[in-house]
C-alpha cells in the first residue's frame, strides 16, 4: 500500500530521527570513532541518562532536555570515573582487548539490572508542554516529540565539531586519536586527555537519553535497542569522523522509518544490524573514515 | 648468476595521504646477504611487512621463488619461505620460549611433535638460549627476546630469513653473536636481509645495500659503494 | 600404557555413568531439573571459552546461539516431530553455520567488530524469533513431552542427556586445548601477527573455533523445549545466558577446560541455591559484579589464583 503522502511522512520522520540518533552516536563515535576505546555500555548510559531525566521529570516536573543538560557534569565525572578504572586496570597492561571489552560488557548488564531492580519493567515516560503538540509543513505533520530532539541533536553535533576543532581540549584529543607519542612531547598527557574524551562521551549519552525519553517510554531492556544502532551509525560513517557521524545517522533514520512504514516496525533492529554487518564486510573505513 | 629469490616490483603502499613507499623495486639473489638500510621513517620496516604480507601493496607485485604472492596472506608466504623477525619483538606470551618455537616448526617447518622438539633444542642451542627454554617471555632480557624473535624465524625453516633490527641495543659483543649466526645461517643456503642501523654490522654482513629514503629507493650497491655515495649521506645527516 | 586420552575418555564414560546412576535412583525431582541448568551451563561455559579464552576473541551474543538451538528443535518438533538426538544435532548445526555467517563477515578485522557485532546478532535475532509466528513468536508456545521417557520422568532423562553432552563438549575442549588447533588458537590469541607471520592460518583457525562454538551452543539450545515446555523469546534469549557464559569461564579460568567447569559447577549452584532466597534479578546482578570484580582484579580467574598460590 504505497501513497506520496506516506513517503513522504516517512522521510521526514526519517530525517527527524537521524537528528536524534546523531546525538546517541556521538558518545560513541567520540570514545570508539576516535580513541578506539570499545565502550560497549554506551547504551547502558544511554537509558541511565533516560532514568535521570525521568526521575526529574516525575519528581521535580523538570523539563526534560533542560534535566539532561543538567545532568551532564555528574555523568562528565562518572564517565572520568569509568576511564580510570578502566585504563589503569587494562589500558595500561595492553590487555584491554578481551579483558576490556568484559569490563564494559559487565558495565553495561550491571546497570541495565540495576535500573531493572530499581524501577521495574513498566515503561517510563516524560510529560512536558510540547509533547502531544505537531505543526505542519508543506503538508507534512511534524511531531514536537521528533522535531526538538532532532534540533538537540543537530545542535550537539555541531558544538561537538567545534570543540574538536576549536578548542585546545579538543584538538588534543584529535592528536591523541592521531599519535599518542607525539601528544606526549608536547607536554599533554594522553591519559589525561583520553580521560576528558570519555567524559565528554558519557556526559552526551545523558543528553541523548533525555531526548530518547522525549520521544518514546523507554524500559531497562531498551539499551539493547541502541546496540546495533550507535555501532552501525559509528561504522558506516567512519570512525573518526564527526560529520559521517551525522551523515549516517540520518542514512539509518531514514531507512528504518521506510522500513517501518511499509513492512512493518519490528524490522528496525534488523536494518542497523544489516547496516553494521555490510560497512563491515564491505568497506569498514566507512563513508569518511581515515 | 644466482636467480632472483625475491623480486618486489614497483610497489607503491600509502596510509591515508601519507605515502609509505612509492614505487620501490628490490630483487634479492638467492643465497644473497642483503642489507636494507635508510633513515628512521624512511619505509623499511613497511617494505618488509609488505614482504611478509602483513601489509597490502596498493600498487605494484611481489614475486618469491617464482610464485606471485602479492596477494597471498602471510602465513601462506611463511609457508612458501619467508620469516620475518619483528623489531618490536611479539612473542607469545603465554607460552615457554621452547613452545614459541613449536609454532612455527608445526606450521610452517612441518614438523610436529618429537621431531619439533629435538630441532627447537637444536636452534635455542644455536643462538644460546637454551637455558632458558621453559620459561615464559616474561621472564627474558631485551636481548634474550630479540634472539628469540631469530630463533621463531629460524623454526620456520625458511629459504628467504628477513631480520628487522635484531641488534638495537646490543652490546658490541652480542652484536658479533647475533652475525655469527646469521652468517652461519646464510652458509647453510638461506638467504637473509638484514635491516639494521648499526652500520658496522650491515658493512660486514652484506654482500649488497639498498638505501631508502621517504619510501624511496636512492642507492644500491657494494658496502663500499654506499660508503662513499654522496645522497646515502645526505638522507642520514641532511642538507 | 594408557594414554591421556584414553584416560580422559574413560572418565568420561565414568561420568555419565555417574549421570545414569543417579537418575535411576529417583531421587528428589528438583535435584533433576537443577542439575539438568548446571550441566547446561558445564556445555555453555565450555563452548564460550574455546572461541573466548583459547582463541581471544569474546562472544558477547550466547543467547542468539542458544536460542538458535531451541527455536531449531521447536521448529523441527512442530514440524515432523523429530526425535531427541535428531534435534541436537540439528540444533547444533544451524547455531554452527550461524557462527560461521558472523566469523566470515566480522572476523577478518579486529576482534572488537566480531564482539559487537554478536553484541548487536542476540538483538536482531530476538526481534526475528518474536515475528515468526509457527514458533510461537511474541506469545511463545506450547511443547508436548514424548511418552514413555527412560527412567519415568523426561526431566530426569534430561539430565542424564545433558551429563553427556557436558562430557562431549568438555572432551571437544580438551581434545582441540592439546591439538595442534589448540597450540595455533593460543598463539593467535597470544599475538595474532606474529601467529600469522609464523605460519599459522589464522582465519581458518578463528572461523574453526567459531563454528565448534556455536554447534555446542546450539547442542545445549536443542533440548531446551522439552525441558521448559513453553518457550517463548524472553526465556530462550535471557541475559542469564550472555551474562553467565561470560561469567563462568572467566572466573574459573579461560585457558584450560578446567576453568570453565570450575565456573559452570560454582556459578550455576549458587545461582540455583540463591534463586530460592532472592530474585533472579538480584541473582545477576552479583554475577554481573563478581565478574566485573574478576575481570579488574583476577583476570586469571579461580585457576590462575591456584596456579600463584603454587608457585608457577
Amino acid at each position: 500500500m504505497f501513497s506520496w503522502d506516506l513517503l513522504a511522512n516517512a522521510v521526514v520522520a526519517g530525517l527527524l530521527l537521524g537528528g536524534f540518533y546523531a546525538a546517541v552516536s556521538l558518545g560513541i563515535g567520540l570514545v570508539f570513532g576516535l580513541l578506539d576505546i570499545a565502550n560497549i555500555a554506551q547504551p547502558a548510559f544511554l537509558i541511565l541518562g533516560a532514568y535521570a531525566t525521568y526521575v526529574m521529570n516525575e519528581s521535580f516536573g523538570f523539563d526534560p532536555i533542560l534535566s539532561g543538560i543538567l545532568f551532564t557534569p555528574v555523568f562528565y565525572l562518572i564517565g572520568a570515573a569509568v576511564y580510570r578504572i578502566y585504563y589503569s586496570s587494562f589500558e595500561r597492561r595492553g590487555e584491554e582487548s578481551l579483558r576490556g571489552l568484559v569490563f564494559f560488557f559487565g558495565i553495561l548488564f550491571i546497570l541495565e539490572v540495576s535500573l531493572s531492580l530499581k524501577f521495574g519493567v513498566d515503561y517510563r515516560l516524560v510529560q512536558a508542554g510540547y509533547i502531544g503538540k505537531s505543526i505542519e509543513f508543506a503538508g507534512v505533520g511534524i511531531a514536537f516529540r521528533y522535531l526538538i530532539p532532532c534540533v538537540v541533536g543537530l545542535a550537539m553535533t555541531g558544538a561537538l565539531y567545534l570543540f574538536l576543532g576549536r578548542t585546545f581540549y579538543g584538538r588534543a584529543i584529535m592528536a591523541v586519536s592521531q599519535d599518542q607519542g607525539a601528544l606526549r612531547l608536547m607536554g599533554a598527557n594522553p591519559v589525561h586527555i583520553k580521560t576528558i574524551a570519555f567524559g565528554v562521551g558519557i556526559a552526551a549519552a545523558s543528553l541523548a537519553g533525555a531526548l530518547l525519553i522525549t520521544i518514546s517510554p523507554v524500559v531497562p531492556s531498551t539499551d539493547r535497542d541502541y546496540i546495533g544502532r550507535m555501532f552501525a551509525i559509528t561504522v558506516l560513517g567512519g570512525m573518526g569522523s564527526i560529520g559521517g557521524t551525522l551523515v549516517a545517522a540520518v542514512l539509518l533514520g531514514v531507512t528504518e522509518s521506510l522500513m517501518s512504514t511499509f513492512a512493518g516496525p519490528s524490522w528496525s533492529q534488523a536494518v542497523s544490524f544489516g547496516i553494521l554487518l555490510l560497512v563491515l564486510a564491505v568497506r569498514p573505513a566507512g563513508l569518511f573514515g581515515r | 648468476m644466482a636467480a632472483a629469490l625475491l623480486e618486489v616490483d614497483g610497489v607503491v603502499k600509502r596510509f591515508g595521504g601519507f605515502t609509505a613507499l612509492n614505487n620501490v623495486t628490490i630483487h634479492v639473489k638467492q643465497g644473497e646477504r642483503f642489507g636494507l638500510i635508510g633513515p628512521n621513517g624512511s619505509g623499511k620496516t613497511t617494505l618488509i611487512n609488505c614482504v611478509s604480507g602483513s601489509l597490502r601493496v596498493d600498487q605494484g607485485r611481489i614475486r618469491f621463488a617464482g610464485t606471485d604472492v602479492t596477494t597471498l596472506p602471510p602465513h601462506r608466504r611463511t609457508q612458501l619461505g619467508i620469516a620475518r623477525s619483528f623489531q618490536i619483538p611479539k612473542p607469545f606470551r603465554s607460552m615457554t620460549v621452547l613452545e614459541n618455537l613449536g609454532i612455527p616448526l608445526e606450521y610452517a617447518g612441518h614438523a610436529r611433535g618429537h621431531d619439533g622438539a629435538a630441532e627447537a633444542a637444536d636452534i635455542l642451542r644455536e643462538i644460546g638460549l637454551e637455558a632458558k627454554a621453559h620459561l615464559r617471555p616474561a621472564g627474558l632480557t631485551q636481548i634474550e627476546m630479540r634472539k628469540l624473535e631469530l630463533a621463531r624465524a629460524m623454526a620456520a625453516r625458511p629459504k628467504l630469513l628477513i631480520s628487522d633490527e635484531a641488534m638495537a641495543g646490543l652490546s658490541s659483543a652480542e652484536v658479533d653473536d647475533i652475525l655469527t649466526i646469521l652468517f652461519r645461517l646464510n652458509a647453510q643456503g638461506i638467504t637473509i636481509i638484514m635491516i639494521e642501523h648499526i652500520m658496522r654490522a650491515v658493512m660486514r654482513f652484506s654482500e649488497r645495500i639498498v638505501v631508502l629514503d621517504a619510501g624511496e629507493r636512492i642507492a644500491e650497491g657494494t658496502p663500499e659503494e654506499i660508503v662513499r655515495n654522496p645522497a646515502v649521506e645526505k638522507a642520514y645527516l641532511g642538507e | 600404557m594408557i594414554t591421556r586420552t584414553e584416560w580422559a575418555l574413560a572418565a568420561g564414560l565414568a561420568v555419565i555413568a555417574a549421570g545414569i546412576g543417579l537418575a535411576a535412583l529417583r531421587l528428589n525431582p528438583y535435584l533433576y531439573f537443577a542439575g539438568y541448568v548446571i550441566l547446561q551451563y558445564v556445555v555453555i561455559a565450555t563452548a564460550w571459552n574455546i572461541l573466548g579464552g583459547y582463541a581471544g576473541y569474546v562472544n558477547f551474543g550466547t543467547p542468539a546461539f542458544f536460542a538458535m538451538g531451541a527455536y531449531t528443535a521447536v521448529f523441527l518438533i512442530r514440524w515432523v516431530k523429530a526425535p531427541l538426538p535428531v534435534l541436537i544435532l540439528a540444533g547444533g548445526l544451524v547455531a554452527a553455520l550461524l557462527g560461521l555467517g558472523i566469523g566470515y563477515l566480522t572476523l577478518r578485522l579486529r576482534g572488537t567488530f566480531f564482539s559487537i557485532a554478536t553484541l548487536a546478532l542476540a538483538v536482531v535475532l530476538q526481534t526475528v524469533m518474536i515475528n515468526w509466528e509457527y514458533v510461537g513468536g511474541s506469545r511463545g508456545i506450547s511443547v508436548i513431552r514424548p511418552s514413555g521417557p527412560p527412567f519415568g520422568n523426561y526431566v530426569v532423562f534430561l539430565f542424564t542427556v545433558m551429563t553427556a553432552l557436558a562430557v562431549l563438549a568438555v572432551l571437544v575442549a580438551r581434545f582441540i586445548e592439546r591439538s595442534w588447533i589448540g597450540r595455533g588458537l593460543a598463539a593467535l590469541r597470544d599475538n595474532e601477527e606474529a601467529a600469522e607471520c609464523m605460519g599459522v592460518p589464522t582465519l581458518k583457525l578463528k572461523l574453526f573455533a567459531t563454528t565448534v562454538s556455536g554447534f555446542l551452543l546450539g547442542v545445549a539450545g536443542a533440548p531446551f523445549p522439552y525441558y521448559v515446555t513453553f518457550v517463548e523469546p524472553n526465556s530462550a534469549f535471557a541475559l542469564d545466558y550472555a551474562v553467565n557464559a561470560l561469567a563462568m569461564p572467566m572466573i574459573g579460568g579461560t585457558t584450560s577446560w578446567i576453568g570453565p567447569v570450575i565456573g559452570a559447577v560454582l556459578l550455576a549452584t549458587a545461582q540455583q541455591l540463591a534463586t530460592v532466597t532472592i530474585s533472579s534479578e538480584l541473582n545477576l546482578l552479583i554475577v554481573g559484579v563478581v565478574l566485573v570484580l574478576f575481570v579488574v582484579v583476577a583476570p586469571e580467574g579461580i585457576l590462575g589464583l591456584v596456579r600463584r598460590v603454587r608457585g608457577r
